[in-house]
C-alpha cells in the first residue's frame, strides 16, 4: 500500500487471502451491519430490485402508448403507473443508489474507518425496504395507488376515495419515511466529510467524488425539510381535516408548489452531482491523465448547489406566477448552466488528445458525457420561459429529464459499478459483457429517448394513455427502445453475479488509478486500511511516474500526530 | 496535454491538522453531527412557519367571522417563560457534569425536565380551552400542528433528559464523557428557541 502505481498489480500474500475470504461471508449483506461497505452493498441492491421494479411499471407504460387508444389499461390504472414509476425511480433508485455508493466509497475515499456514525448509517438504510414495500403494496387496494403523479398537487392529491386507508395515504407515507432516513444519511455523510479526513486530506486533496457528495448531502440537510413539511401538511388535509392547500377552503395549492419544488429542484442536483463525480474518477484514470481544472471543478459542485437553491419557481411558470418572479427564475435558472458548463469543459479537456482505454467504466463514462449534452441543452432551453410555456406538461419535458435520470444518471451508476466492481468484490467483471450492456443501453437509450423530444415538440401531452395518431410512428419506436433498456439489464446481472461467485480475482488497483481506495485490498478489510493513510500530493496525478498517495516515509509523522 | 503537470507542486506536505480515522476527538464529531441533524429539524419548524406566515400575508382570513383566535392569558405567559428560562438549570447541569459533580448535575437535571413538564401540562390546558379546532379555516390547522410538533419535541427531550439521569447512576459512566448531556441540553436550547418564535407569531402578531 505504499505505492499505488506498482503495488498494485500484483496479488497478495496468503493471509491476505484467507483473511478475506472469511469477510466474503455473503450472509453479512442480509443482517443489521453496521460496516459501511456492507451498508452500500445493501443500499446497492435494495436499490436496483427497486430499479427493475420501476422498469417493468416503466415498459407497461410504453406498452399502452404504442397505440393511439387507451386499450391496455383504464386511465386510473395509468395514472398509478407513471405515479409509482416515477416516484420509484427517484426515492428508491436514483438516491438510494447514489447513496450506497457514497457509502461504500467516501470512507475509503477519506482515508477514514467507516462513517461517521455507523449505528445511524445502518438505520438510514433500513428504512429503505420498508418504505418501498409500503409504496408498491398500494397496488393490493381496492382503489389501487396514488394517481397524482410524482409531485402530488394538492386539490388532484386530496381527491381520493373515502376511507384513511388510500394510494395517497401510503404514498405520502412512503416518502416521508424516505426523506426521513435521507436527513439521518446527510447528517452521517456532512460530519464524516468534515471530521472523518485523514491526516493531510485537506479539502482541496479530495477526490471530486467527495466534492460532489458533499455538495448534495449539504442540499438534502438544508432542503429536504421543506418536503418534509409539505407532505406533512398535505397529510393533515388528507387526514385530519385541516385546509391549507385547499382552495375552496380558502387555503392556497400554489403554496405545496413553492414547499414541494423548493426541495425538489435542489433534489436534482442531489441526483446528478454524485453522476459527475463518478465521470470525474473515471474519465482521468481511462485517459491517464490529471482531471483538467481540479480546483475549479470542485468549486463547481458547491456552485451547483448553491444556485439550485434558487431556482425552483422555474417549474411553476404556468402556475399563474407573477411576471416578475417568471424573468426573475428564468435568469437564476440559466446562471446554473455556467457551473454545470465548466463542468463539461473538464472532462472534454482531461480526454483531449490523450489515449483513450475504452474499457467499460469509461464507455459509460463518455456516453453518458454525450447524452448529458443533450439533455442539458434542451434544460437551458426550458429554462428559457417563454419556451417552457409551449412545452409544459407534454412529452418533451418527458425527454429532457429522462436524458438526464436514465442517459446521464443511470448510465452514469453503470460505469461507477463497473469500475468500482473490483474494489467490492475482489473479483473482475468480465469485459465483452459488460461491452455488450453498454451498446444495449447506449442504442436502448437514444431509441427510447430521442423520439419524444419529436412528439413532444409536435404537442403530444404527457401523462395521458390517449393521443393523437399522428404521433404513433415515433412511439413505437420508443417502446422498442423501451423493451431493448430491458434486455440490457439481463448481460449485466449475468455479469456481475457470474463474477462474483466465478470471476478471476481482483488485484488492489486494477485500473492503475489515483485515490486511496486503491491502496488497500479488494475487498477492504472491515477497518479499511492496516494503518491510517497520510496523504501528502493532490489528486489525479496521472502521468506522474512516481505518483503516490500514500508515503511510508510519513508513517513516523502518523505516529507522532496521533500522540 | 500529456504531460500536464498541476502548477502547484504535487507534494505540497501540509501541516497535518485536518481530520484523521480514529484519533478525531468523538465529542467534537458528535456534537458536530448533533448540531447538523437540528439545522435540519429547525428547517422542518421552518417550513411550516414560512407556510403560516404566507397563507396569513396573501389568503385572506384564517379564522371564519365570529371565532375567537387564541388569547394572550396569564397562564400561556407563565408557562412560557417557564419553559424559556429552564434552559439556565439545562446549561448549568451539563456545565455540572463536565465539573463531575453528578449530584448537582441530577439536581438541575430535574428541574430542567420539571419545568418541560409544567409547560406541557400547561399547552394541554390552553388547547382544551380552545373554541376553534384543526378544521377551522386556515389557523386551526397551523395553530395545533405547530404548537403539537412542538409539544412533541419537547416530550422527546424529557425523555432524552430520563435517558441521561438514568446514565448518571451507571458507575463510571460520564468519566468516559458527557456527549450525551451536552447533544440534549443543545436540543433542549433549539426547542425552547422555537417556542420563543411561535408565541410571538400566536399570540403576539395580532391582526
Ligand atoms: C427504463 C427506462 C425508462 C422508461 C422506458 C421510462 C418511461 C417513462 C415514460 C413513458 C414516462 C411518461 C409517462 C407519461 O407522462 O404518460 C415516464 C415518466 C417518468 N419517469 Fe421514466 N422511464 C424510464 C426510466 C426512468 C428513470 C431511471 C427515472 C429516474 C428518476 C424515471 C423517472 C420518471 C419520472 C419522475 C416520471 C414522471 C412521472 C410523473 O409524471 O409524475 N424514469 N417514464
Ligand atoms: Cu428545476
Amino acid at each position: 500500500m505504499t505505492n499505488n502505481s506498482t503495488q498494485g498489480l500484483g496479488g497478495r500474500s496468503e493471509s491476505e487471502a484467507s483473511y478475506n475470504q472469511s469477510q466474503q461471508d455473503w450472509w453479512r449483506y442480509f443482517t443489521f451491519n453496521k460496516d459501511h461497505k456492507v451498508i452500500g452493498v445493501q443500499y446497492l441492491t435494495t436499490a436496483f430490485a427497486f430499479f427493475l421494479i420501476g422498469g417493468v411499471l416503466a415498459m407497461l407504460i410504453r406498452a399502452e402508448l404504442i397505440t393511439p387508444a387507451s386499450d391496455l389499461f383504464d386511465r386510473p390504472l395509468y395514472n398509478a403507473l407513471f405515479t409509482l414509476h416515477g416516484t420509484i425511480m427517484i426515492f428508491l433508485w436514483i438516491i438510494p443508489s447514489t447513496v450506497g455508493m457514497s457509502n461504500f466509497l467516501v470512507p475509503l475515499m477519506i482515508g477514514a474507518d467507516d462513517m461517521a456514525f455507523p449505528l445511524l448509517n445502518a438505520i438510514s438504510f433500513w428504512m429503505v425496504p420498508p418504505a418501498g414495500l409500503l409504496l408498491i403494496s398500494s397496488f393490493l387496494l381496492p382503489n389501487g395507488p396514488a394517481q397524482a403523479g410524482w409531485w402530488s398537487y394538492p386539490p388532484l392529491s386530496l381527491q381520493v376515495p373515502p376511507g384513511v386507508i388510500n394510494g395517497q395515504f401510503l404514498w405520502i407515507l412512503s416518502v416521508l419515511i424516505l426523506g426521513v432516513s435521507s436527513i439521518l444519511g446527510a447528517v452521517n455523510f456532512v460530519t464524516t466529510i468534515v471530521r472523518m479526513r485523514a491526516p493531510g486530506m485537506t479539502f482541496f486533496r479530495m477526490p471530486i467524488f467527495v466534492w460532489t457528495v458533499l455538495s448534495a448531502q449539504l442540499l438534502q440537510l438544508f432542503f429536504l425539510p421543506s418536503l418534509t413539511g409539505g407532505l406533512l401538511l398535505l397529510l393533515a388535509d388528507l387526514t385530519i381535516g385541516t385546509n391549507f392547500f385547499k382552495p375552496f377552503e380558502g387555503g392556497s395549492p400554489v403554496l405545496y408548489q413553492h414547499m414541494f419544488w423548493f426541495y425538489s429542484h435542489p433534489t436534482v442536483y442531489v441526483w446528478v452531482l454524485p453522476a459527475f463525480g463518478i465521470f470525474s474518477e473515471i474519465i482521468p484514470a481511462f485517459s491517464r491523465n490529471p482531471l483538467f481544472g481540479y480546483r475549479s471543478v470542485a468549486v463547481a459542485s458547491i456552485g451547483l448547489a448553491v444556485v439550485s437553491a434558487t431556482v425552483w419557481a422555474h417549474h411553476m411558470f404556468a402556475s399563474g406566477t407573477p411576471k416578475w418572479v417568471r424573468i426573475l427564475f428564468m435568469f437564476t435558472s440559466e446562471v446554473a448552466a455556467i457551473p454545470t458548463g465548466v463542468k463539461v469543459f473538464a472532462w472534454t479537456a482531461t480526454v483531449w488528445k490523450s489515449r483513450l482505454h475504452l474499457d467499460t467504466p469509461m464507455l459509460f463514462a463518455l456516453g453518458g458525457v454525450v447524452m448529458f449534452m443533450i439533455g442539458g441543452i434542451t434544460g437551458v432551453m426550458q429554462g428559457a420561459m417563454p419556451f417552457d410555456l409551449h412545452v409544459n406538461n407534454t412529452h418533451f419535458i418527458v425527454a429532457h429529464f429522462h436524458y438526464i435520470v436514465y442517459n446521464t444518471i443511470t448510465v452514469a451508476i453503470y460505469g461507477g459499478l463497473y469500475f468500482w466492481y473490483p474494489k467490492v468484490t475482489g473479483r473482475m467483471y468480465n469485459e465483452g459483457w459488460g461491452k455488450l450492456h453498454f451498446w444495449l443501453t447506449f442504442i436502448g437509450a437514444n431509441l427510447t429517448f430521442f423520439p419524444i423530444f419529436i412528439v413532444g415538440l409536435q404537442g403530444m401531452v404527457r401523462r395521458v394513455s390517449s393521443y393523437d395518431p399522428q404521433y404513433q410512428g415515433w412511439n413505437i419506436i420508443a417502446s422498442l427502445g423501451a423493451f431493448l433498456l430491458g434486455v440490457s439489464v439481463l448481460p449485466f446481472l449475468a455479469n456481475f453475479i457470474g463474477s462474483w461467485l466465478y470471476g478471476p480475482q481482483a488485484p488492489n488497483n486494477p485500473w492503475h488509478a489515483t485515490g486511496l481506495e486503491w491502496t488497500t485490498t479488494s475487498p477492504p478489510p472491515r477497518e479499511n486500511f492496516e494503518q491510517t493513510p497520510t496523504v501528502t500530493l493532490a489528486p489525479y496525478s496521472y502521468g506522474q511516474p512516481d505518483y503516490s498517495t500514500v508515503d511510508s516515509s510519513d508513517r513516523e509523522a502518523i505516529e507522532r500526530h496521533g500522540k | 496535454m500529456r504531460n500536464f503537470i498541476p502548477s502547484r507542486k504535487l507534494d505540497d506536505s501540509r501541516p497535518q491538522e485536518e481530520g484523521g480515522g480514529k484519533r478525531q476527538d468523538e465529542h467534537t464529531k458528535t456534537m458536530f453531527g448533533v448540531g447538523a441533524f437540528l439545522i435540519s429539524e429547525s428547517l422542518i419548524f421552518a417550513s411550516f412557519i414560512v407556510a403560516y406566515v404566507s397563507l396569513r400575508l396573501f389568503s385572506g382570513p384564517m379564522l371564519p367571522p365570529g371565532v375567537k383566535g387564541p388569547e394572550l392569558s396569564t397562564s400561556v405567559i407563565i408557562h412560557s417563560i417557564v419553559l424559556i428560562s429552564s434552559s439556565l438549570p439545562a446549561q448549568l447541569a451539563e456545565g455540572a457534569v463536565k465539573r463531575k459533580k453528578l449530584n448537582q448535575f441530577r439536581l438541575l437535571w430535574v428541574i430542567t425536565s420539571v419545568m418541560g413538564a409544567y409547560f406541557l401540562v400547561g399547552e394541554v390546558k390552553e388547547w382544551l380551552g380552545l373554541d376553534f379546532d384543526v378544521t377551522t379555516g386556515q389557523f386551526g390547522g397551523a395553530f395545533y400542528i405547530l404548537t403539537g410538533f412542538h409539544g412533541l419535541h419537547v416530550t422527546a427531550g424529557i425523555l432524552l433528559q430520563m435517558l441521561m439521569l438514568v446514565r448518571s447512576f451507571i458507575p463510571g459512566n460520564y468519566k468516559k464523557g458527557h456527549t450525551g448531556v451536552s447533544a440534549v441540553t443543545l436540543f433542549w436550547h433549539v426547542v425552547d428557541g422555537i417556542w420563543v418564535i411561535l408565541f410571538s407569531l400566536f399570540y403576539l402578531w395580532r391582526a
